[in-house]
């Protein structure tokens, strides 16, 4: 703004008790890490499965990719829980529902998606792959608007420029891939074929390299669309408060799995997958966390 | 009937009536505001002047804090008033992420989000706000903006208003005269270290909650 840009119309804040800067903390980043987790193997083991339908090393992981998916996005759920000031009244969202908040619509379809993972469960346990196999489809449509609806909370957050409903849309989309593929790649390692570890490398190194893209796009381009991204945007540039930490997030999460993966298809040898995947799921919860910290840094009054 | 309220800064002479008035009222806890007079100093020295423009909830017909509550606890009075039920809150603060004007906040007493609310309680029985009763100088004005007679609509038509952050497109009911966009623009003045009249504020911690 001119305003404060030269002497003769700088303009200085003296008295102004800004209203507590960051809201939602790292209680939200492990929300949006553990829910791309729990989502992201369904989406994955779902490939992998109508892939390779005969392939028993892939029949063996049914139960596991259930369990993993379970026990993230109950993870996810208890850490929004916790972020309540009120947590003992989130069964209000049931009982008064407001459906033009994207958190009721995802705490309901949340819901739903749980029970089905629960029937998939127990239908596996009892030996009922017929029921198992019915669910999956449901389950992955479900998981869709679970993975999704963080970003349009995001969408909703007016004023937060940063968070854009189309790049935050696919960006959740391609952490949940990034991550699901990771760890799939870890279940997996030794006991998958190398046809399945290529696909899930090649799935991990595509939505690595497609997130990083969007980061750099925005990183690049952002600035010159709206002044409170540019704004925003500084605290991840040079100088800025969280600039080393997105960069750590970034390196992590997208630019170690991309090489790796590199080099592991093209020497087609897949043992420095295990560090990839671990990479990406490290660094993904850096990237969640300084996205989501620095649209909060700026006063919005 | 749609409330409305219009501030004419130049009015204004940043006496801070208002927000104490506003915080007896409404029982405001220690280190938080419903409404606050913001200071911004313009100029280079010698030629410089002291502006003040108060805050508070900007009553938005489409309101982002109303849409993203996932309990309904921010909710539209027929008056158009946006109201919250503090026993439904479950304090998950998408309010105040959603508000673009940083007019909500978390309670530290009783851990649900809060805000202006026009003093709804007094607008029901046929009171002001009591921000409007403590003005010396009426810079606070008050009513019906449906009701081309009222005095708020005779000022809207005679004076230049502007609202804040019209291109949000929430549609604000809080108008300002004689604002600029130092005002108006929370990006338009810088907030140096040092330069805050008040230093080093302290911030009550939130009382039975994980901050």
């Amino acid at each position: 703004m001119v305003e404060h840009s030269i002497p003769a119309t700088q303009a200085i804040v003296t008295l102004d008790v800004a209203l507590p800067g960051i809201v939602w903390g790292w209680i939200i980043t492990m929300n949006m890490w553990a829910k791309s987790i729990g989502t992201g193997i369904l989406f994955v083991g779902f490939y992998l499965l109508k892939k390779y339908p005969n392939d028993e090393t892939i029949k063996a992981i049914k139960m596991p990719i259930i369990i993993i998916s379970i026990i993230f996005i109950h993870i996810f759920l208890l850490f929004t829980v916790l972020d309540l000031h009120q947590m003992f009244r989130f069964w209000h969202i049931f009982f008064y529902p407001h459906w033009t908040s994207a958190i009721t619509v995802g705490a309901w379809i949340v819901t739903i998606l749980v029970a089905v993972l629960f029937i998939m469960a127990g239908a596996k346990h009892f030996k009922r792959d017929s029921i198992y196999d019915s669910f999956f489809p449901l389950a992955v449509i479900l998981a869709i608007p679970v993975t999704l609806y963080t970003a349009g909370i995001m969408a909703e957050s007016t004023a937060r420029e940063l968070w854009q409903m189309p790049t935050e849309m696919v960006q959740m989309t391609l952490s949940a891939i990034l991550v699901g593929s990771a760890t799939l790649l870890l279940i997996g390692n030794n006991s998958f074929s190398e046809d399945a570890k290529k696909d899930l490398a090649i799935i991990l190194g595509l939505s690595a390299f497609t997130a990083f893209l969007l980061y750099m796009g925005e990183y690049i381009f952002g600035s010159m669309k709206a002044e409170e991204v540019g704004a925003v945007l500084k605290y991840v540039k040079e100088g800025g408060a969280y600039a080393s930490m997105f960069w750590i997030g970034q390196t992590l999460a997208y630019i170690v799995p991309m090489f790796l993966v590199w080099l592991s298809v093209s020497n087609k040898s897949y043992g420095t997958m295990p560090l990839a995947s671990l990479s990406a799921i490290a660094g993904l919860w850096l990237v969640k966390h300084v996205w989501l910290i620095i649209p909060q840094l700026l006063p919005m009054s | 009937m749609k409330f409305g309220f219009l501030v004419d800064l130049n009015l204004c002479m940043g006496c801070k009536g208002c927000e104490v008035a506003c915080k007896v009222e409404n029982e405001v806890p220690i280190s938080s505001w419903r409404l606050r007079v913001k200071y911004i100093d313009v100029g280079f020295f010698p030629d410089t002047k002291r502006t003040f423009t108060p805050l508070r909830c900007n009553h938005c017909e489409d309101a982002p804090c109303e849409r993203i509550c996932p309990v309904s606890a921010l909710h539209y009075l027929d008056n158009g008033i946006v109201n919250i039920d503090k026993d439904r809150c479950i304090g998950c603060a998408g309010c105040i992420m959603a508000c673009p004007y940083g007019a909500i906040y978390m309670d530290p007493e009783t851990n649900t989000a809060d805000k202006c609310t026009f003093c709804a309680h007094r607008v029901s029985s046929g009171l002001m706000p009591s921000c409007v009763v403590a003005c010396p100088v009426e810079a606070n004005i008050f009513g019906d903006v449906e009701d081309v007679s009222s005095g708020i609509s005779q000022y809207i038509m005679t004076h230049n208003v502007r609202v804040r952050k019209p291109e949000k497109g929430t549609f604000p009911k809080h108008y300002y005269v004689g604002g600029g966009e130092v005002h108006l623009n929370p990006l338009a003045s810088t907030r140096k270290e040092g330069h805050q009249l008040f230093n080093n504020i302290t911030h009550l911690k939130f009382i039975g909650g994980h901050h």
